[in-house]
């Protein structure tokens, strides 16, 4: 069933044009969906409707076919996971009572929440025995976010809404988060809604991105759709039209092999599924023009050289 | 000091009464500086006023206000009461008001975003992060009612004052002293008790 947004429009008073601005979106359940955009383009805002933290002018918003306005804004609230960006623990509580707000929130009983804390921990990597009783202030800015993740977690939500939640994470840090936060939603399935103005991040995670503008939806399409085919120049602009290398990243071999057996039997095969930049990086590496492609069963289907590579770069 | 060590049990009512006059006043004070200092820290309008008539108020020296109250209370220890507890307020709410503003706008949005109600998100999270710098106020307060409570012997409200103005009127110094010096343990000890609790309630930074 997934969200729903329907014609919404926020304008804030005071302000000449809204905020945002008549989008109207469809987000499947299980979606990692990436807002991006500059600062000002209405992405937090549009995301801080979906748990009421702000209401639309007009438009509705719905979660698996119920209208959140007729939720109860709490309610709503304690059913979907919110994550921002680090300081968002409280400095008062030690780790564990950070991850059970939520649940005692539902008033689950207290044996059901220890266990749900030593299971979120294990999750995050992080060993329960040392981090329980910890302050936030004891912890480094990726554990802290490491926690932060754990405690939007702690109900079982559907739903998570991060809000640019690795934005204050030094670079490496930011990498080894990501990772383990689709590792996360590849193992509990969560429908994510994750702000960024990080186009890497975006590339990285989404399975569809939502570039905004001005308030406005300017492309909502997979990654590789939008490097494809960016919808306007501000977007060719973003990411990086002539950016081939992290085209190849989200190219596959199987998008460009052809069919047959000329090529050189010596090398070693490529995969189907293997990305394009690991493969140029091989012929680069090993100075070789071609390689024979097989399935995965191991099966030779075809062959893959460097001019096929060039020809579909150039489309 | 002799007169002190001789006279501990004259000595002791005294302090006691000096004792109980101070957290009396403080209690009453903070009972309406709590209320004063979420006002004025949720209203900006009402921050003004507020804290104006309350300055208005602590620049009054004390012995001028007890002077004015006099006609209308009369002589004793409500009347010292009074004062203590007006005095007091100026720094409680300023204080309350600071602990409250200061907190992290970011933490009120995830409580909020995480759903609690409005009440849980005072009970929670404004109040247990607040009141460190709270009782740092508290502090400060208590100190300055001690001393201040010494004048208000001045009016009959009993306390470690009386015994100074007893020195003062019989020429005795020992009696002076027995006082000036238990007032100055008494301020002292207020003050190291509640920074110790200051420090046991802030959140470790460390």
């Amino acid at each position: 069933m997934g969200i729903v947004f329907n014609n919404v429009v926020k304008q804030y008073p005071n302000t000449a044009s809204p905020a945002v601005d008549d989008v109207s979106l469809e987000i499947k359940e299980g979606e990692f969906i990436v807002f991006l955009g500059p600062s000002g383009c209405g992405k937090t805002t549009l995301l801080k409707m979906v748990n009421r933290l702000y209401d639309p002018t007009s438009g509705t918003i719905s979660i698996d076919g119920v209208d959140i306005r007729h939720v109860q804004a709490e309610q709503l609230r304690r059913g979907i996971g919110y994550v921002i960006q680090q300081n968002g623990l409280f400095p008062h509580m030690t780790i564990e009572a950070n991850i059970a707000v939520v649940p005692r929130l539902l008033n689950w009983d207290e044996a059901k929440i220890d266990k749900r804390i030593d299971e979120l921990l294990e999750l995050v990597h992080l060993d329960p025995k040392v981090f329980r009783k910890r302050r936030p202030s004891q912890l480094s800015g990726g554990q802290q976010q490491r926690v932060g993740i754990a405690r939007a977690l702690a109900a079982d939500p559907k739903v998570m809404l991060m809000d640019e939640p690795f934005g204050a994470i030094d670079a490496i840090t930011r990498s080894s988060l990501q990772e383990e936060l689709q590792r996360i939603q590849r193992l509990t399935k969560k429908t994510i809604l994750f702000v960024t103005h990080d186009v890497e991040e975006a590339f990285r995670l989404a399975d569809r991105i939502i570039i905004m503008q001005a308030g406005k939806v300017v492309q909502f399409a997979a990654p590789y759709d939008i490097l494809m085919q960016p919808a306007n120049d501000f977007i060719r602009q973003l990411v990086g039209e002539r950016d081939v290398y992290r085209k190849m990243g989200f190219l596959k071999v199987e998008d460009v092999y052809a069919s047959g057996d000329e090529a050189a039997a010596a090398s070693e095969g490529v995969s189907l599924n293997d990305d394009l930049k690991l493969v140029f990086n091989r012929m680069v590496e090993e100075r070789v023009r071609e390689y024979p492609v097989v399935d995965a069963n191991n099966r030779r289907v075809g062959f893959v050289t460097m001019d096929l590579i060039l020809t579909k770069l150039a489309n | 000091m002799s007169y002190l060590f001789r006279n501990f049990d004259k000595v002791m009512p005294f302090f006691w009464e000096h004792l109980s006059l101070t957290f009396t006043s403080l209690l009453i004070a903070l009972c309406i500086a709590l209320p004063l200092g979420f006002l004025t820290a949720k209203f900006r309008k009402l921050q003004t006023p507020i804290t104006g008539v309350l300055g208005i108020i602590y620049t009054i020296p004390s012995m001028a206000l007890y002077a004015a109250l006099i006609p209308y209370t009369g002589l004793g220890t409500t009347t010292a009461m009074i004062g203590l507890v007006a005095y007091a307020q100026m720094i409680l709410v300023r204080n309350i008001a600071a602990a409250i503003k200061g907190i992290d706008p970011m933490m009120i949005e995830a409580a909020k975003g995480m759903g609690m109600s409005k009440g849980q998100i005072v009970a929670k999270i404004e109040l247990p992060l607040a009141v460190p710098v709270v009782i740092a106020g508290i502090r400060v307060a208590t100190v300055s009612i001690i001393s201040i409570g010494t004048v208000a012997a001045w009016i009959g409200a009993g306390g470690l004052g009386r015994l100074i103005y007893q020195g003062l009127n019989h020429d005795h110094t020992g009696k002076i002293v027995a006082g000036t010096v238990t007032i100055a343990i008494l301020a002292i000890a207020a003050d190291l008790l509640f920074r110790a609790i200051e420090k046991i309630l802030s959140p470790r930074t460390h």
